[in-house]
């Protein structure tokens, strides 16, 4: 495992890309394939199965280091990781190995069926033989979850540049429900046909924010323009009899939405769409708020299918006949899929997510002015001449989304934040004023700069009031400008609203506490958003 | 009581004196020249005389008596000495004795030797005071010398690929003792403004530090390939950096043990090294105190007291406005 050590501290310690790429390259030029294979696996999120529970690790850990339980409880948020908590606490270790990553993690997987004083033997008896370095690593393999500033992306393009492949084509090999113990290096990356799997997705193709006026995009006819709705965007496959729903984040979520299977009963198989899962009252997307109560439940309950469906509401058509079409121009795609759409009842679980017609960048601007009437929060704009990119790539897709809606609220509690932003409070909750009272409405946890951050963590020391465990409760004297996506009535909720993406947009500065905004206000634009 | 928590800092009944009081007094006991436990407008001043000449150059004309390591002063009815801290050049631990009863103001301390400093001398008293700026099982320093390998190891490379290595430190203390951990022999030390008067004075107090150039605006970087710059963390960030590269920027300190801290500040390099008690330093000098009761002041105060409570101390946090270590400017 010191190769794939070095590889993380390596990468741990620049910030250059470059320098990541060229570190990961070079390991993927000399690891063993079998190595090879689980490092892909790792940085592309398909950690080994957990087999031992965190609450074990802490105690063992805690037990091995002559510290109290709770010391170590009181560390963790500290240091804001898990594995790295323990790797800081333990004992230097007494010895060293030379075993490989795939042979500590075939080490683990066998404690799946192992007792617990077997399984305790056996992570100890690996924490003596390692490093700082090497604990960190094999403590994440433990734990799971490898981020370590490598994206996906910039995996795909060192093993592009260690194979002489297209990045592309690669990228789209790794995608879908494959596992090292499922394939091989050979198989995976090397062999002529990937063997497509059934139900391996496309790379989703990523849009950039819009930062400037349309206008600089040039002539209007050379662009289309959709809704951008606030669902989950899912990859619809259709092939072999089956059918497959894919998230973004590479989610297998086929079970979560039944309502698509009837896909098959309107469309022909060899078919792939890319769209937005809503849930759908008929004739409009309900608000996400409705769409959130399905996300997480493996199997649907009667109730939550009746009074919130799903339907996909489709922009894309990459596969049809078993042809990938993703190179083709955006026009020509978004035509058969209308093509494909068109004569379907609306009863079936696929509608068209329609295109907006623009002459003008001034007609689209007042287009995007009733994005919120028509339940989206803001426009897609997509060049009639791009192919289907993999990944995020700048240029053909950008998003033009509303601006948020806004409040002045006062802040009320802090609580330190985890990981890179451990030692600063970074995580708050505010309020709005409701007579003499503050009423706790949102949290909010980014938008300050890290200089700001460090400003009010300094102030937040100086002015607790009171200690909730790791929450402080402050001087209400701070007005924060919060801005969000959106707004829906919770009875969870003290305030009765909750708001979608909340962030500190300003640190008003200039405003007195009494300059804040109420309740009343909250309430008004819940009434007319929510 | 020999020693009060008061709104302006810890106050001596006895001798109606401060130690390193936040708020102008009358008459001021300053453990060490750090801008968070000297600070300006008191009356009088009294310090080791090691310390002396770094507070004349930050607080200016101060009435400033001094004192050696271990010299007795009677202060109305309180004997009080200062001894050795080991955080940085003339840093001091205050002893102060009223009718018998001993207590110990840590101010900021390191138990491990270094090259610069007085080491760290435990001092038995009835009741101290301490920082624990670093007071979590997490928080374990690995050895000078394994640090001053890393940090030269880096330096050779970066020189060899013809990259300058800008190194952050505090000017007061840190920047010191790297300058005098770094191999010479691998190209020029370059030093910001900030860190280049402290080592006069210093060097001017007889302490040896290797030799350094003082980047002026007139320097040409290209004159000094693959040299090591040493300035203060914010000049890092700024437009004064920006005159070397390519550059690779490391940072030392405590808080680089934790890699949070470590991508939060963007940083190519973080090097553990601190000029702090690490936990099992803080715990061992408490245990040679053989002090009962025990006041944690700046740092993880609440947590540590209980610890400490559990271990069979008297333990009680103290709110103070130290600073100890911190990410950001010379607060340390």
């Amino acid at each position: 495992m010191k190769a794939f050590t070095d590889l993380y501290t390596a990468i741990d310690q620049t910030t250059k890309t470059t320098a990541k790429t060229k570190a990961l390259a070079a390991y993927f030029d000399t690891a063993p394939d079998t190595d090879k294979l689980w490092t892909i696996a790792l940085f592309s999120s398909r950690r080994p199965k957990r087999t031992i529970t965190t609450t074990k690790l802490r105690v063992w850990a805690a037990e091995r280091a002559g510290i109290p339980l709770w010391l170590f409880e009181e560390s963790y948020p500290i240091v804001g990781d898990l594995a790295e908590t323990i790797a800081l606490t333990l004992p230097p270790n007494s010895r060293t190995h030379n075993a490989s990553l795939t042979a500590w993690i075939e080490t683990l997987r066998a404690l799946d069926h192992a007792d617990e004083d077997t399984r305790k033997a056996t992570v100890l008896d690996a924490w003596d033989q390692m490093g700082a370095a090497e604990r960190l690593v094999f403590n994440k393999l433990l734990t799971g979850g490898f981020r370590v500033g490598i994206s996906r992306k910039l995996m795909t393009r060192a093993l592009a540049q260690a194979t002489g492949q297209d990045e592309a084509a690669l990228a789209h090999r790794l995608m879908g429900d494959w596992t090292p113990e499922t394939t091989t290096y050979h198989a995976l990356i090397e062999a002529q046909d990937a063997a497509a799997s059934l139900s391996r997705p496309y790379p989703f193709c990523l849009a950039y924010g819009l930062e400037q006026a349309p206008e600089a995009l040039g002539e209007p006819s050379e662009w289309r323009a959709e809704w951008k709705w606030d669902g989950i965007r899912g990859q619809l496959i259709l092939r072999g009899g089956e059918h497959f729903v894919w998230s973004r984040g590479e989610d297998l979520m086929t079970d979560r939405f039944p309502e698509l299977a009837r896909a098959r009963d309107f469309l022909p198989d060899g078919t792939v769409i890319d769209g937005e899962i809503v849930a759908w009252d008929g004739a409009a997307p309900l608000p996400f708020n409705d769409l959130q109560k399905r996300i997480g439940r493996k199997t649907v309950p009667k109730k939550l299918l009746k009074d919130a469906p799903v339907i996909l509401l489709a922009y894309d058509l990459l596969e049809e006949d078993g042809e990938d079409l993703r190179a083709r121009p955006f026009a020509d795609r978004r035509a058969r899929l209308d093509t494909l759409l068109g004569t379907l009842p609306g009863t079936a679980p696929v509608h068209s997510s329609p295109l907006i017609p623009f002459k003008t960048w001034g007609n689209l601007a007042e287009s995007r002015a009733r994005a919120r009437d028509n339940r989206a929060e803001g426009l897609m704009i997509k060049s009639a001449a791009g192919p289907y990119h993999a990944g995020r790539k700048k240029g053909d897709w950008w998003k033009w989304k509303l601006d948020p809606l806004t409040i002045d609220a006062v802040m009320i509690y802090a609580q330190q934040g985890h990981g890179r932003r451990a030692n600063l409070f970074t995580d708050f909750t505010f309020a709005v004023r409701h007579g003499n009272d503050l009423v706790p409405f949102t949290k909010a946890y980014s938008g300050l700069t890290d200089a700001e951050f460090r400003q009010i963590t300094a102030w937040v020391r100086k002015n607790t009031l009171q200690r909730f465990g790791p929450v402080r409760q402050v001087r209400p004297e701070h007005v924060f400008e919060i801005a969000f996506e959106g707004i829906h009535a919770s009875p969870r909720h003290k305030s009765g609203v909750a708001l979608r993406f909340p962030r500190m947009k300003r640190w008003r500065h200039d405003k007195p506490l009494d300059e804040a905004n109420t309740l009343d206000d909250l309430n008004a634009i819940l009434a007319q958003y929510g | 009581m020999v020693l009060e928590f008061k709104p302006q800092g810890i106050y001596c009944p006895a001798g109606d004196f401060f130690i390193d009081p936040w708020h102008p007094v009358d008459r001021a006991l300053i453990t060490h020249g750090h801008a968070d436990h000297a600070r300006e407008g008191h009356n009088r001043y009294l310090a080791t005389d090691i310390a002396a000449p770094v507070m004349r150059h930050r607080l200016g004309d101060i009435t400033l008596d001094t004192v050696a390591y271990g010299e007795v002063r009677e202060i109305g009815g309180a004997r009080v000495s200062l001894h050795p801290a080991g955080h940085i050049p003339g840093s001091a631990q205050v002893r102060v004795e009223v009718g018998g009863e001993v207590w110990v103001v840590s101010g900021d301390y390191k138990t491990t030797p270094d090259r610069l400093c007085t080491p760290f001398e435990p001092v038995r008293c009835h009741s101290f005071i301490t920082e624990c700026t670093f007071g979590l099982p997490v928080f374990t320093w690995p050895s000078e010398a394994d640090t001053a390998a890393e940090i030269n190891a880096w330096w050779t490379a970066n020189a060899a690929a013809g990259t300058y290595s800008l190194l952050g430190a505090y000017s007061l203390g840190r920047a010191q003792r790297l300058l005098s951990l770094l191999d010479p022999a691998v190209a020029p030390i370059l030093t910001h403004g900030a860190v280049e008067a402290t080592n006069a004075i210093l060097r001017g107090q007889g302490i040896a530090l290797p030799d350094t150039i003082h980047v002026t605006p007139e320097l040409d970087p290209r004159a000094h390939p693959g040299a090591l710059i040493l300035a203060p963390p914010g000049a890092l960030a700024g437009n004064w950096a920006r005159r070397f590269r390519p550059a690779s920027t490391g940072f030392a300190s405590g808080w680089m043990r934790l890699r949070g801290v470590r991508r939060r500040r963007a940083l190519d390099r973080g090097f553990v090294m601190s000029d702090h008690a690490d936990w099992s330093g803080l715990n061992e000098a408490i245990k040679d105190t053989g002090a009962e009761n025990i006041y944690p002041t700046h740092g993880y105060t609440d947590i540590f007291a209980r610890w400490l409570n559990e271990e069979g101390y008297n333990a009680k946090p103290v709110p103070t406005e130290f600073t100890g270590e911190t990410f950001e400017e010379d607060g340390a």
